[in-house]
């Protein structure tokens, strides 16, 4: 898998270069994932399907109706069972009214204003997840800019700054600037002449002066250069009184503190990357849009109890969780997406591998909180328009929304995204024990925290009935062992699905997955 | 195949932003996924009792008496397999299902603590103490598998 860094990529390139010419560069360039953004290739061309063909689709996640929206357009007659009350999945956003019950029987009611949501699962879309855009363009979802990095956000660790929270601009601003001092001290030391070239040294010298704001003596001091960056005492003005002056940086040890740089590298990765979008109203108009494709196909409320396969056909059971009645649906193939908590639980009429794959994945979990404030204040009193402010506490990030700036009236804050052992001990919280937690927790950022706030929801992913858990954990070993038995085609049953791909918990995993199982499915299906 | 040459690159930056957070070594998945931010991930409890109400509480209830959806959340109260040491820490180690692997959450100490905690408690009376270094020696054994 890992490979390709090996070899280093760029003399590998250069040779497919020298040896191909452009087109042959470009082409090998997209292989290696340097041009493409995802593995998307369009939507699957699924031809020649045989006429009355019949697939029957477990679960209504995005994997399940991408799958049933492509295979019915290619002629096939898809059913999906879904045991929700809602198509969707974890495509999932809760607005006022709405009821959340967990599987200690404990239930929510959501009190949000009208036009008010959380998306307690998924809430961005990185612009090179194609599959995911591509399917909101086709269907009309309307999208707009998730506010990724906010550098008027705040970062704050127990630790560093006085436990006092700190702007991500004065923090990024700090940090830039210590390694510089000290890399440019390096330098003047002779540490790196084994390292680098006389030429290289000066050139870097002046990269450490430039990028790090240094002074003359090449030191990262209080200035208004560098607060031109991190932020003014007294911004610059007009007028009389117009002088700005400047910021007090920050020492050595503070910016040490790993919140520090934990935050500046989190939006380094590709998937955290900006231009970040979220559609228009909540994570679920996705879903939405493609069960409207699907109107009619869809049965919710009906619980898959046991998969069976023989030569001819599958045969699903399931049972209606309303009126109680059992019952059995038979197609020619299954496409399969419920998630592996509840799948390794389920009788699955396939290979021992393949049901040694689906015992083995662990899954991991989350908890976010959504905590309804009576108005703006992190926009009016302190100038955060969207984007998050990080924290060591267990509450992990609190974040803003992307949408409706200035508006007047209520709005809702991402209280708290807790993942690791933190998901854990929120989850086994009562839903009031859990906002108390975010309030209490919250309030090192924002002093009006308690005063504004107005009702919240708690959203704890072990807890949800229909999954118990947030999403699939490989670990490489796991991945060496299982994967390629848990997405093969196995009889006339095909596994789709967040679990089945190496994209880990994103949207565009369900839907990349689904593309690739119902294609080779199609394969089979016509060549039988 | 070719996101996973690309990821690479970038992994041993991510990973490396996680595993300092307090989370152990977190998997890689954890890393491209995006479920939870970076934040603390380990609990800070000491008693078996406290590791329970901390983290097993938040699936297993308050109880151990497990829930019901469209799968079963496993009760721990009165289960006979808790009667097998090794498969507790198996289980508690490297997860399964709706499991997570908790090696990186919770330390040596924790697990054992935890571990002999349900096996004497919720109607499970089972003998046998296990300590830290059966731990680590569990979760050494596993790794050279
Ligand atoms: C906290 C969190 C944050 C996330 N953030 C993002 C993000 O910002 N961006 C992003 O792109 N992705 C994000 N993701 C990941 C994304 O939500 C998933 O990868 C994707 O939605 C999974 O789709 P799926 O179709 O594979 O599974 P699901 O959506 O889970 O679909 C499975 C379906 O099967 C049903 N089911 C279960 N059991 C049965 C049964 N016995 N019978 C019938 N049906 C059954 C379930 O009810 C469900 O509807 C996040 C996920 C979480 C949990």
């Amino acid at each position: 898998m890992i490979e390709f860094e090996t070899p280093s990529r760029r003399a590998l390139l250069t040779a497919i270069g020298k040896a191909g010419g452009t087109l042959a560069l470009y082409q090998a360039m997209t292989a290696l994932g340097h041009a493409a953004p995802t593995q998307f290739s369009g939507p699957p061309k699924l031809a020649g399907a045989k006429p009355g063909a019949s697939v029957i689709i477990l679960g209504s996640g995005l994997a399940g109706m991408a799958a049933a929206y492509e295979m019915s357009k290619a002629g096939y007659k898809v059913t999906i069972l879904e045991y929700q009350d809602r198509p969707g999945g974890r495509n999932y956003s809760v607005r006022g009214g709405d009821v959340i019950k967990e599987t200690s029987g404990t239930v929510q009611h959501v009190r949000f204003a009208p036009g008010n949501y959380l998306n307690p699962g998924p809430w961005r879309i990185p612009y090179h997840h194609q599959a995911l855009l591509h399917y909101c363009q086709e269907f009309g979802v309307a999208l707009e800019p998730f506010v990724q990095i906010n550098h008027a956000g705040y970062i704050h660790s127990a630790d560093a700054y006085g436990g006092k929270p700190q702007r991500f601009a004065e923090v990024s601003t700090d940090f830039k600037g210590h390694v510089a001092e000290l890399l440019a001290k390096a330098v003047n030391k002779n540490a790196l002449d084994d390292t680098i070239t006389k030429e290289d040294k000066d050139k870097l010298l002046e990269a450490m002066r430039g990028w790090g704001v240094l002074d003359k003596n090449m030191a990262y001091t209080s200035n208004l250069r560098t607060s031109a960056q991190r932020g003014f005492d007294r911004p610059p003005g007009g007028g009389v009184n117009g002088a700005p002056t400047p910021s007090e940086v920050a020492g050595l040890t503070d910016v040490l503190d790993p919140r520090v740089w934990q935050t500046l590298g989190l939006y380094l990765n590709t998937t955290m990357q900006t231009t970040m979008f979220q559609p228009v109203g909540g994570i679920d108009m996705i879903g939405k849009a493609f069960a409207k494709k699907l109107a009619g196909k869809i049965r919710l409320n009906s619980k898959v109890t046991k998969i069976a396969q023989d030569d001819a056909s599958v045969t699903v059971d399931y049972e209606d969780v309303v009126t109680g009645k059992k019952a059995q649906a038979k197609a020619d193939f299954c496409v399969c997406t419920i998630p592996l908590p509840i799948l390794s639980q389920i009788e699955v009429q396939v290979s021992n591998a393949k049901q040694a794959a689906i015992n083995s994945l662990p899954y991991q979990s989350s908890c976010k909180i959504g905590l309804e404030m009576k108005r703006r204040f992190w926009e009016q009193d302190e100038q955060i328009y969207g984007g998050h402010s990080f924290t060591t506490q267990s509450i992990s990030q609190l974040s803003y929304p992307s949408t409706g700036f200035f508006k007047p009236g209520p709005a809702v804050v991402l209280g708290a995204y807790a993942g690791g052992a933190a998901a854990y001990q929120f989850a086994g919280m009562t839903p009031e024990e859990r906002i108390e937690t975010a309030l209490n927790q919250g309030s090192v950022f924002h002093k009006q925290y308690r005063e504004e706030f107005s009702n919240g929801v708690a959203v704890a992913w072990s807890r949800l009935p229909w999954i118990t858990a947030c999403a699939s954990s490989w670990t490489d070993d796991l991945r060496k062992t299982h994967y390629q038995d848990l997405v093969s085609v196995d009889g006339r049953v095909v596994l789709a699905g967040e679990h089945c791909s190496y994209i880990g918990a994103w949207m565009e995993a369900a839907l990349l997955s689904s593309i690739d199982a119902i294609s080779r499915l199609h394969q089979r299906a016509v060549a039988a | 195949m070719r996101q996973a040459g690309r990821w690479h690159g970038r992994l041993a930056i991510a990973a490396g932003v996680l595993s300092l957070c307090g989370a152990g070594a977190p998997t890689l998945a954890q890393s491209l996924g995006d479920t939870s931010s970076v934040g603390p991930s380990t609990a800070r409890s000491t008693t078996g009792e406290q590791t329970y109400r901390d983290i097993c509480q938040a699936c297993h209830m308050a109880h151990a008496e497990g829930g019901v959806g469209a799968g079963r959340v496993p009760a721990l109260a009165g289960d006979p397999h808790l009667s097998d040491p090794d498969f507790v820490l198996a289980r508690v180690l490297h997860g399964q299902g709706g499991m997570p692997a908790f090696a990186d959450m919770l330390s040596a100490e924790q697990i054992a603590g935890v571990t002999n905690y349900v096996r004497t408690h919720f109607g499970n009376a089972y003998t046998g103490t296990i300590t830290a270094g059966d731990v680590r020696r569990r979760s050494t054994d596993a790794a050279s598998d």
